[in-house]
């Protein structure tokens, strides 16, 4: 997770020239999506895509309503009339998991906009100011690294009886903000000595011009990185927080379902009950992790090419562990999978089948 | 010199930041703690009793902000974090350290055994990148997502209610005390066995994927190349040169992993009625026990900051840089 081969402006500047019909505004969106355009990045958006489209139409998708009680079916195994089976009280559990998606997404968000907001303001101006400014934010970052979050949020919010999602997705957000300002001080810190700024600064450009339009851009990357993971630290401590019972129940979210399943002994009998919600927790991690790899992918190169590099160099029988001999292989190797019958042992193993 | 200097200086003001915010974490809050234990325990207490409880709390004097806080100070000099409401007006030191032993022999195992897996098979799936291997990572990104306390129920379901191989809750066998013996020490064994497993499954993922995205990034440097060049065995290459290098950043996590690990296992001994620090905060939280709240978020948040204190000198014995990095 090397931060060095971070792309400067001579990319965009590339990229500017190659396509020098297209307006600016598009270019400018152009390059800063850049960094999701790889399978893994794709398949993380599209998953929660369909998080977000659940969570919107959840009035038009729900065979039922969340609370909706049918006392003839009662803790029912999943049939045609409830896809997911129903609850002690015979709520419908598939019901429960599209309402409780708004709940997980709506609180996930906002603590993600707060803290990274949190982290660019602070991280930015740490790493760009210099002296005691500098190292006082920085010092404040570092104790707010060091605060145990979940605690700190199970104090705060139990001293409120009906706390509101605004101020649960802001507690979540006041103790997830410091990783991304550390980082994007560190960042920050390396950019303010690049030539590019150096030459904005002597040119006599204004302090938010340099940071909005020199260095933003830059950092695109890594705000973005960092609000991955908040949103997904934020779904972990809402549903944690909820199942611990902090939240008032009256905040469906998947979290809820968990803590009701356990309050009315659904383990381990009523699988319906528990697999899900805690499923969808897993799924829509997984897809920001996702999102966040491809973001990794395009911040170091390494890890986008070493698979692929790595594959081709077996394919002609070189072990991957010679890095010497096989770097200038591996350039020239095109699409010459025919030429690899001296690579016997490589095509054994069936990783030359995995790829066409 | 000058380094260590900056780090003990940087402890040192995390470590007042950090009792500061405990110190005025409760005053914040509404009602004092003695309106609250009241409204519990109406009828048990006549007027002198709640004069003398609150004498006892030092809620009686009208003294200053600053007065209490520098009392505060003086009282956690000499050790005293106060009386715990909910455990019969027990010293918290006394509650906290009865707890304390069981969190850290239990997220301490498996905090380091995560760790140690993790980090071996990363730098493997490192090393072998493209191969088979690969195929872990999948994986290991869903296993890392997973909440834990979903993870410990299932376990629980499946290992225990299910199989019944191990107990499901608690750290040693009713009716038994703790004791220097071997029947003892085999109960907590087998008590601890599911919390440590799903601490481990559920934190293993974070190791394995930071070394082997390390390692990738490290086996690209020309040292590792020069060291290849000069035929070296692999093995060694891939220990003393690859390995050796991307275990640093691993190291920081180690630290900071600390303390979300501390919060994770929270809801962890909640599920598994583990008599941890963890479950303690939860029973303090749901009794507004206030004494007992501050005093375990303070050796929580004073454990972390040890850990970080470890990682960093042992981050300094493996890296000669950091000693030598002054701005």
């Amino acid at each position: 997770m090397s931060l060095s081969t971070m792309p400067t402006t001579s990319e965009t500047s590339e990229a500017r020239a190659t396509e020098p019909q297209r307006p600016f505004a598009l270019r400018r969106l152009g390059t800063s999506f850049a960094m999701f355009r790889n399978p893994k990045s794709i398949t993380g958006l599209v998953i929660l895509g369909l998080f977000a489209l659940v969570a919107i139409l959840g009035d038009l998708i729900a065979p039922y309503g969340p609370l909706e009680k049918d006392f003839s079916a009662l803790k029912q195994p999943p049939s045609a009339q409830h896809w997911l089976g129903t609850t002690h009280l015979g709520e419908d559990v598939f019901s429960q998991i599209i309402y409780g998606t708004r709940g997980v997404l709506v609180v996930g968000l906002v603590a993600g906009v707060l803290a990274t907001f949190t982290a660019v303001v602070i991280g930015v101006a740490a790493g760009y100011l210099s002296g005691w400014r500098s190292e006082s934010l920085s010092a404040l970052t570092n104790v707010f690294l060091v605060i145990p979050g979940l605690p700190l949020i199970i104090i705060v919010a139990s001293q409120y009886d009906d706390p509101s999602i605004v101020l649960i997705s802001a507690v979540i957000a006041v103790t997830g903000w410091a990783w991304g300002a550390r980082v994007l001080r560190a960042q920050t810190m390396s950019l303010r000595n690049r030539d590019f700024v150096q030459a904005a600064k002597a040119n006599g450009e204004r302090l938010w011009r340099i940071i909005a339009v020199e260095m933003l851009p830059n950092l695109t990357a890594i705000i973005a990185s960092s609000f991955v993971g908040t949103v997904t630290a934020a779904v972990l401590g809402l549903t944690t927080l909820a199942f611990i019972g902090v939240i008032p129940i009256t905040n469906l979210n998947w979290g809820t379902i968990l803590f009701w399943a356990q309050q009315n002994g659904a383990f381990p009998d009523f699988w319906w009950w528990y697999v899900p919600a805690g499923l969808c927790i897993a799924i829509l991690g997984t897809a920001l992790s996702l999102v966040n790899f491809g973001i990794d992918e395009y911040v170091n190169p390494r890890l986008r090419s070493a698979g692929e590099r790595a594959r081709a160099m077996r394919k002609k029988g070189l072990s991957t562990a010679s890095g010497v001999t096989a770097v200038r292989l591996a350039d020239k190797d095109g699409d010459d999978a025919a030429g690899t019958g001296r690579a016997s042992s490589a095509g054994a193993d069936g990783e030359g089948a995995a790829r066409p | 010199m000058r380094f260590l200097l900056r780090r003990l200086a940087f402890y040192a003001f995390t470590a007042w930041a950090a009792i500061t915010i405990n110190f005025f974490l409760p005053r914040m809050m509404k009602g004092d703690p003695i309106t609250a234990y009241l409204q519990k325990h109406q009828s048990e207490f006549n007027p002198e009793a709640i004069d003398s409880l609150r004498t006892l709390f030092g809620l009686d004097s009208d003294a200053s902000l600053l007065q209490q806080y520098l009392d505060y100070w003086r009282l956690l000099f000499s050790g005293d974090l106060g009386r715990s409401f909910s455990k019969g007006l027990a010293p918290v030191t006394e509650v906290i350290a009865s707890a304390l032993p069981w969190t850290l022999g239990l997220v301490g195992v498996a905090t380091i055994l995560s760790f140690v897996i993790g980090t071996g098979v990363g730098a493997f799936i490192g090393w072998r990148r493209g191969s088979r291997a690969d195929y872990v990572v999948p994986f290991a990104t869903f296993f890392s997502t997973v909440p834990y306390f979903w993870m410990g129920l299932i376990v629980i379901a499946v290992f225990s209610t299910g199989l019944g191989w191990f107990p499901a809750s608690h750290a040693y066998d009713k009716g038994s005390s703790p004791e220097w013996s071997w029947d003892f020490i085999g109960q907590v064994i087998a008590h601890g066995t599911l919390p440590a497993l799903t601490i481990v499954f559920a934190s293993l993922g974070g190791w394995v994927l930071g070394m082997r995205n390390m390692m990738i990034t490290v086996l690209d440097e020309d040292y590792v190349t020069v060291a290849e060049a000069k035929g070296l065995a692999p093995q060694r290459v891939m220990t003393r040169y690859a390995a050796r290098n991307a275990v640093l950043p691993q190291l920081s996590s180690f630290a900071l992993a600390l303390g979300f690990i501390v919060g994770g296992t929270l809801v962890m001994e909640l599920v598994f009625s583990y008599p941890g620090v963890g479950k303690l905060l939860l029973d303090a939280t749901n009794a507004k026990d206030w004494p007992l709240m501050q005093g375990l978020f303070l050796v929580i948040t004073l454990a972390v900051l040890v850990a970080n204190i470890l990682a960093d000198v042992a981050h300094a014995m493996l890296d000669p840089r950091t000693r030598m990095m002054e701005s």
